[in-house]
């Protein structure tokens, strides 16, 4: 057998010589020497797996220590976000409409009870607990470390909470804390404008890590959605050292987060409250302050209220809501679609006066009906107005006369005249999905594939047709027509303390009218209301309230048929859903425009019987609310600054 | 025996260990010092283990090695050769006690290991393996190179070996069997047994791993299947080896601090004061906290191959180098089990961490090294049959 050099042992012959002392002599050496070879062998594989066991240290702590630090890091550290509170809606008394209710709720600790069903058992006797509330909490139990708390009962009353106080020894593991819920005061009051909250879904998930707490909600309609980023807050976090089951040892940084900011709209609460109380279903009304655009009460009937969706709405719950024939949900102030009527028809005078194709004394003759080729178009007072001219043609609101202008001007001129007051455009309400409607042009009508008789401008003339105006739209028009301003309509005043823009009257540009021709408008429109044989006489002011200014509109939503006609057709025959739409436009003080109102009275039948008074008494009510009753020649900034 | 008296002189002349002052003199006193570092080393990491509170384990560590440095000084005192003599009796007992473990011993994680003795729990399998190289010293001492070139003369060692690495076996505690019979076969082969042998030993034992494999137990299997590949059961098994590495790792080259390690104190890693304790130093004090641990403990080691190397009887030598391997394997073991290059096999790191079990036996261990010191140059012939 061949070995390493060094390994290589002499053979000792003669085992006799191992009896001498020489024998035993060598033999101890020869021991001696091959234990020292392989003891210096063995130290040196033992030196060699020191080594190993170097490398393998400076492996591990110095290439890959970087790697393994942030490893041990990550092991450590356990973020947490803080929910900002998010930011009320105000209205604008500082009354609170969208607000934050402390939300009292029982949880329980496991580890802080020996036995968990027992003391579910105790607590379920005390605040009687659902068979499904108890599987979701044993649920929640199963998956979360024994000392993460578990939702047991939310929204706590004072008794329960004293309930469980008082037996709070027979409840281990139990405690009660304290997290915020939204609340809307005024429940179905302003749902449509301060909207609502829900929990977010897949679809808000915008990278904002706030959206991930539970617990979170974000705005779903109006202005809660509009103004969801600012009313949201940003997220504070806390940087905890945790350890290897998650336990928190102890904070080491805090950021605290940006509170929401409190968003102050414009509405009156006890106005819009009054106004609602006098409307029933399928109304709606527009009150807006006409120097600045400020909305102070929209409502519409009927409404729903806002607290369902933040607790989740149940399935039954949201079937009634969105299969109600009467579309609670939708606020038709808004998203409402009409024809206007003859609440348009100072439109179509203006645009005539302006292309100068008649004058505010030329006499149309009215005999009761239009001919236009082989077609008849009838005014709504079959016996005819006789020769008038354009302030008797507004106040009596008689159709031949605009019949005659329209066709005079074309359906593009009334259209863009149409615009200027903001009807058929984006009014950048804060209101998400609110419609812009519809002011149909010979384009819109091509690019449909359908030609543009002149019988469409006809009709077209006094506000039917195609038409499909808000009544929000409604109102701006109106207020445009008393200011000369093209302001717009809104509802913010503040965002978190800071005034918005929009707030002055000089924040609105003019819209470029003739001041002449406006003020024959408005002396029409007090016509209408005051004098004897305006349409909307019923809709003057009680004394003392000074004057309003209006128009009335009545708007068929099914064609009238000769044969009807003949035969002495009265609308009040009809089924109610046949009936024609009731409106009415108007500001007051008609000789120092302050607020504008719009009404829409759905199948109303009237303008001037259904309309009118809502107008009025919204009118007089604002008055009252804003103590403004003018005397004759009071100034504006009185006014508004009582309001206030 | 005529013409021997010159040789007998000079041994007896050079026989320095007779009175008990000058075996005083002859105590290694740097190797006892050398300990007391080591020693000091465990209390500071026991006492960062305990965050900071030295009653949880660091003033036990510190007691205990005292109680055990004073027996240690002891058991040097005592003259090799009764020392030699005393062996067949010590292997008898240490094979008696893990026979008593078996039937009636404390089941510790699946394994039956421990006998309880009181304020002390004692671990036989611990103690077997000092026994073994005793007895191995012993039994070599008396064999000329000729006698263990003889295949039925190592027959009697071998079952020496086998009895109690098969006991410790069937604890269940494979990785302490497995370096029992490590030691054993280190014994051999410092004897003087011929390379060839070993050869066929490993290839047979290298042909029976599937056999031993069949006959683990899961949680042993467990362990060699999470070495292999430790991400694959992160939470599970392979929780220990992450977490240290972690650990390790994150310690970088200059360590966290005294006190400042995160993983250790925030007890993402398991066991800290007892197998992970060089896990704690390393990431409380770096690589080179780590590295500087490692050399004081090959020095511990050095001592022995030293001894060894300077012993003139055969008894001496085999057993130092025994003891000392026996030193070394706990720390190649530990070590390369917390930086998860073998898999975990639950073996301390004597003097260093928490427990008294491997610590009294190491130190008995050290207290014959220290004799094997002291009479390094008395007259021990192998004796004559």
């Amino acid at each position: 057998m061949k070995l390493p050099r060094l390994l290589r042992l002499r053979r000792e012959k003669g085992g006799i010589a191992n009896f001498t002392m020489r024998g035993v002599k060598r033999e101890e050496e020869q021991r001696r020497s091959v234990f020292t070879r392989r003891a210096l062998l063995l130290a040196g594989g033992q030196l060699g797996l020191f080594g190993f066991l170097g490398y393998r240290l400076h492996t591990l702590q110095v290439e890959q220590g970087e790697r393994y630090a942030t490893l041990a890091e990550e092991n450590r550290l356990s973020a947490r976000l803080l929910s900002p509170p998010r930011g009320r809606v105000l209205d604008r008394n500082g009354q609170v409409v969208a607000g934050n209710r402390l939300n009292w709720r029982a949880l329980l600790v496991a580890e802080q009870t020996s036995d968990v069903g027992a003391t579910l058992e105790t607590f379920s006797r005390i605040v009687p607990l659902g068979e499904h509330e108890r599987a979701r909490v044993e649920r929640e139990m199963r998956r979360r470390r024994r000392f993460v708390p578990v939702i047991v009962r939310e929204f706590l009353t004072w008794e329960d909470m004293a309930r469980i106080e008082v037996n709070a020894p027979d409840l281990p593991g139990i405690l009660i804390d304290v997290g915020t819920t939204r609340i809307y005061p005024e429940a179905e009051h302003l749902a449509h404008i301060v909207g609502y909250v829900a929990p977010p879904a897949e679809r808000d998930m915008d990278g904002d890590p706030l959206l991930q707490l539970p617990g979170i909600r974000v705005g779903r309609s109006g202005i809660e959605r509009f103004h969801d980023l600012a009313m949201r807050g940003r997220a504070g976090s806390v940087q905890l050292e945790v350890n290897a089951v998650g336990r928190v040892i102890r904070e080491l940084d805090r950021r605290e987060g940006q509170p929401g900011q409190d968003i102050e709209i414009s509405v009156d609460t006890e106005l819009q409250k009054a106004i609602r109380g006098r409307i029933e279903e399928g109304t709606s009304v527009v009150v807006m302050n006409a120097r600045n655009g400020e909305v102070l009460a929209m409502a519409s009937q009927p409404s729903f209220d806002p607290n369902v969706f933040n607790s989740g709405v149940s399935n039954a719950q949201w079937r009634q809501l969105t299969n109600n024939r009467a579309t609670p949900l939708i606020n038709k102030a808004t998203n409402g679609l009409y024809a206007p009527g003859s609440t348009f028809k100072m439109v179509v005078a203006l645009a005539a006066l302006e292309a100068r194709v008649t004058t505010p004394y030329e006499r149309v003759s009215c005999p009761g009906h239009f001919d236009l080729g082989e077609s008849r178009f009838h005014c709504w007072n079959r016996g005819g107005h006789g020769a008038l001219d354009q302030r008797t043609a507004l106040k009596l609101s008689c159709d031949v006369y605009f019949y005659e202008m329209a066709r005079r001007l074309g359906i593009n001129r009334i259209a863009a005249m149409s615009r200027r007051f903001g009807l058929g455009v984006d009014l950048d309400i804060e209101l998400p999905g609110a419609r812009r409607g519809l002011v149909p042009t010979r384009e819109w009508r091509e690019a449909q594939g359908r030609g543009w008789a002149l019988g469409d401008t006809v009709v077209h003339g006094i506000g039917q047709g195609f038409y499909q105006l808000t009544p929000l739209s409604l109102a701006t028009m109106t207020a445009r027509l008393a200011t000369g301003r093209a302001v717009q309509p809104h509802l913010t005043r503040s965002i978190g303390g800071r005034p918005a823009r929009g707030g002055r009257p000089e924040d609105w540009p003019s819209m470029g009218i003739a001041e002449r021709d406006l003020r024959l408008m408005r002396d029409a429109m007090w016509a209408v209301v005051n004098e004897a044989g305006g349409t909307a006489s019923i809709g003057r002011l009680p004394s003392g309230y000074g004057q309003m200014a209006g128009k009335t509109g009545t708007t068929q939503v099914r064609r009238v048929s000769r044969e009807q006609r003949e035969r002495g057709f009265r609308v009040e025959s009809l089924p109610r859903e046949y009936r024609p739409h009731a409106l009415f436009v108007g500001y007051a003080p008609h000789d120092n425009p302050l607020y504008a109102v719009s009404v829409v009275v759905e199948h109303g039948t009237s303008g001037s019987a259904a309309a009118a008074p809502l107008a009025r008494d919204a009118i007089v009510e604002t008055f009252n609310r804003f103590r403004a009753v003018p005397q004759p020649g009071a100034r504006v900034a009185d006014a508004e600054r009582s309001g206030r | 025996m005529s013409g021997s008296t010159v040789f007998e002189k000079r041994l007896l002349t050079r026989d320095r260990g007779s009175g008990i002052l000058q075996k005083l003199w002859q105590i290694p006193w740097i190797f006892v010092l050398l300990l007391c570092a080591v020693a000091a080393v465990g209390y500071v990491a026991l006492y960062s283990a305990g965050s900071g509170n030295p009653d949880l384990y660091a003033t036990k560590h510190a007691l205990r090695f005292g109680f055990c440095l004073v027996m240690m000084l002891c058991i040097g005192f005592i003259d090799i050769r009764l020392i030699a003599r005393a062996a067949p009796v010590a292997y008898v007992v240490g094979v008696g006690l893990l026979v008593m473990v078996a039937l009636h011993g404390e089941v510790g994680k699946g394994a039956q290991r421990w006998i309880d003795l009181g304020p002390l729990q004692l671990q036989p399998s611990e103690l077997m393996k000092i026994i073994l190289a005793l007895t191995l010293a012993a039994w070599f001492h008396r064999a000329s190179w000729e006698r263990v070139g003889n295949p039925f003369f190592l027959v009697v060692p071998a079952i020496l070996i086998l009895v109690p690495v098969g006991l410790i076996f069937k604890q269940p505690n494979l990785g302490t069997s497995l370096i029992t019979a490590v030691l054993g076969g280190v014994m051999f082969w410092a004897a003087g047994v011929r390379w060839w042998k070993f050869a066929i030993v490993i290839g047979g034992a290298v042909a029976a791993v599937p056999i031993v494999y069949e006959n683990l137990r899961d949680y042993q299997r467990a362990r060699i299947t999470t070495f292999l590949d430790p991400e694959s059961d992160p939470l599970g098994a392979g929780y220990n080896i992450i977490q240290s590495k972690i650990a390790l790792g994150s310690g970088g080259f200059w360590g966290k601090g005294f006190l400042q390690g995160t993983q250790g104190h925030l007890n993402f890693l398991p066991e800290k004061q007892t197998d992970f304790i060089f896990t704690m130093i390393a990431e409380e004090f770096g690589l080179v906290g780590a590295m500087g641990t490692l050399t004081l403990l090959m020095l511990v080691v050095a001592f022995c191959f030293l001894v060894a190397l300077r012993c003139k009887h055969q008894f001496g030598r085999l057993l130092a180098i025994g003891l000392g391997t026996n030193y070394f394997l706990y720390i190649f073991v530990n070590v390369a089990m917390v930086t998860g290059s073998i898999p975990v096999g639950g073996v301390p790191l004597p003097l260093i961490s928490h427990g008294g079990s491997a610590m009294l036996t190491t130190m008995i261990g050290f207290g014959l090294v220290i004799s094997a010191w002291v009479h390094r140059d008395a007259e021990f012939g192998p004796a004559r049959d």
